[in-house]
């Protein structure tokens, strides 16, 4: 795949992310190593893309950048939005503040008055089913609820980019397909355009409307999977195992390859 | 520092809740611990280890010190004060030494750890200077309390600032706080737990250091609680002492465990630093 140029980027302006040509070194000289080379993108709006790729393919590396807390080396990435909400595999709660205030703050810094904050707050942990433990504080809650809230805190950005690193990666598989559920309906309701950083090929299949595959050292897009199948979808459906049967024969070659 | 009316609030109801509800499982074994302390004393007594105007019975001592309330309420009234005073200074010089040091590498590499080392000085050991600074005056005293409490609160700061949670300052910058908003939104109530630890170990060193100034530097005027034990002491009065150090006891107790003690449990609870259950 070749990198798009200027122009095509500048073609393209419905994108809500546009990822052009974008390349990161760490360090320089003999002891650099490139993260990320050369990767090429472009999310459309309300679009649900999945980031595929096995550990060290620099996923997160990318989801940085896209998010603005890191610089590529080269390319350029833009983001069609005033800023992008970010969820992390840890929730990163506030340890002090309830649920309530920790979706509250993210109004807050967002400057939201004070009487339109507390509607909103109300409404997003509605939305997250997290009405009832409003008061509690992140270590009342179990892991699935601290994510809730973290998603909640993401919504509360109003950003019209969510960037999610592997948020349900630590959670058991019951609750990770609860959440799965919650988050597309989420999704549809507020038309968001999400990007998902994963290792998960059938979390990937399930969730994406594309899923990008990454591949290893240095990361670059090794190809980028359709998923055709019509939603809501369900994690152990045939479609999905499918799907996630071939996109993972690619991923090993392509860790074979690697090596 | 910067704890709103709703985290005012909150501590309250948290201080009042276990008091309410398990005052007495937690006051009996104290009790007890006292009484078996008088019986020991008493038994001393009864030996006659020392004749007993050096030991006297902790009956006569308590029957002393009611009588002396008032005017040992006076001396307290002093030393509180004086204890005021030299804490708050400290906290004030404390609480812009720890902010200076965490913020610049600098002073971090030049000073850090001579303050832990300030923190290990015995406060008797500025006494003689103070003197010489301030001669025997309120002045002194202040000066002795000041440099004992100072690095204890100043370390507390840069123990808290330092432990931040890098994933919580990312939280937070993706939140959109930078610059003052971060200090006042993450950093701030981050470093809370550690910056009231700071300030109760502060405490202790103040305590002992006004003890230790009030002991040393007599002078007429205003006499605080250590400087009746000195007066007592040279008056031969041991009752006098003894009172006066059950006093000194009692307040440092009350200050440090009950006071502090209640704050810094109720912030560990509500960050969930301690398991509820445990309280």
């Amino acid at each position: 795949m070749t990198a798009p140029t200027e122009l095509e980027v500048r073609i393209q302006p419905a994108a809500a992310v546009s990822i052009a040509d974008v390349s990161k070194v760490f360090g320089n000289g003999r002891g650099s190593v490139a993260a990320l080379d050369h990767i090429s993108l472009d999310v459309a709006p309300a679009e649900f893309v999945c980031l595929l790729g096995a550990s060290g393919c620099g996923k997160s590396t990318l989801l940085n950048i896209i998010a603005g807390l890191d610089q590529p080396t080269s390319g350029q990435v833009n983001v069609r939005a005033n800023r992008t909400g970010l969820m992390f595999q840890e929730a990163a709660l506030f340890p002090w503040l309830t649920a309530r205030g920790n979706v509250e703050l993210a109004l807050k810094l967002g400057g939201v008055g004070r009487d339109e904050r507390r509607k909103r707050t109300d409404q997003l942990l509605e939305m997250v089913h997290l009405g009832d433990f409003a008061k509690k504080r992140p270590h009342e809650l179990s892991g699935g609820m601290r994510q809730r809230v973290a998603l909640a805190r993401a919504l509360a950005q109003d950003a019209e980019v969510l960037l999610m690193d592997e948020p349900f990666g630590a959670l058991d598989a019951m609750t990770r397909d609860r959440l799965h559920d919650e988050l597309e309906t989420v999704w549809r309701d507020t038309r968001r355009t999400v990007i998902f950083v994963t290792h998960n090929v059938r979390e990937a299949v399930r969730l994406g409307d594309r899923v990008v595959l990454l591949a290893s050292r240095p990361g670059r897009v090794a190809e980028i999977f359709p998923v055709e199948i019509p939603r809501p979808r369900r994690i152990d459906s045939a479609e999905v195992a499918t799907l996630a049967a071939a996109i993972t024969d690619r991923l090993r070659a392509e860790v074979s390859n690697g090596r | 520092m910067a704890v709103d009316t709703a985290d005012a609030v909150l501590i309250t109801e948290l201080m009042a809740k276990p008091a309410r509800r398990k005052l007495w499982p937690a006051v009996w074994p104290k009790l007890l611990a006292v009484a078996i302390f008088i019986g020991a004393w008493q038994v001393v007594v009864w030996l006659h280890w020392k004749p007993e105007y050096v030991v006297p019975s902790p009956f006569t001592v308590l029957d002393q010190l009611r009588h002396d309330l008032g005017t040992l309420t006076g001396s307290v009234g002093v030393t509180m004060r004086r204890a005021g005073e030299g804490f708050g200074l400290a906290i004030l010089i404390g609480a812009a030494i720890g902010l200076a040091v965490a913020r610049l590498p600098i002073l971090r590499a030049g000073i850090g750890s001579m303050i832990t080392g300030l923190q290990t000085m015995p406060s008797v050991a500025w006494v003689p200077l103070a003197i010489v600074l301030f001669q025997l005056s309120e002045r002194a005293i202040l000066f002795v309390v000041v440099l004992g409490a100072a690095p204890s609160i100043a370390n507390g700061i840069i123990d808290g600032v330092d432990n931040v949670p890098p994933l919580l300052m990312r939280a937070g910058r993706v939140l959109g706080a930078r610059g003052f908003s971060a200090l006042r939104y993450v950093v701030v109530p981050a470093a809370l737990p550690a910056v009231v630890s700071g300030l109760k170990q502060g405490w202790a060193f103040a305590w002992r250091s006004l003890m230790a100034g009030e002991l040393i530097t007599v002078f007429p005027g205003s006499i605080g609680i250590a400087q009746t034990l000195n007066v007592s002491y040279q008056n031969s009065d041991f009752v006098g002492v003894y009172e006066a150090m059950i006093v000194i006891f009692v307040i440092g107790v009350v200050v440090d465990a009950v006071f502090f003690g209640t704050i810094l449990r109720a912030i560990r609870k509500r960050y969930g630093l301690i398991d509820a259950a445990a309280l």
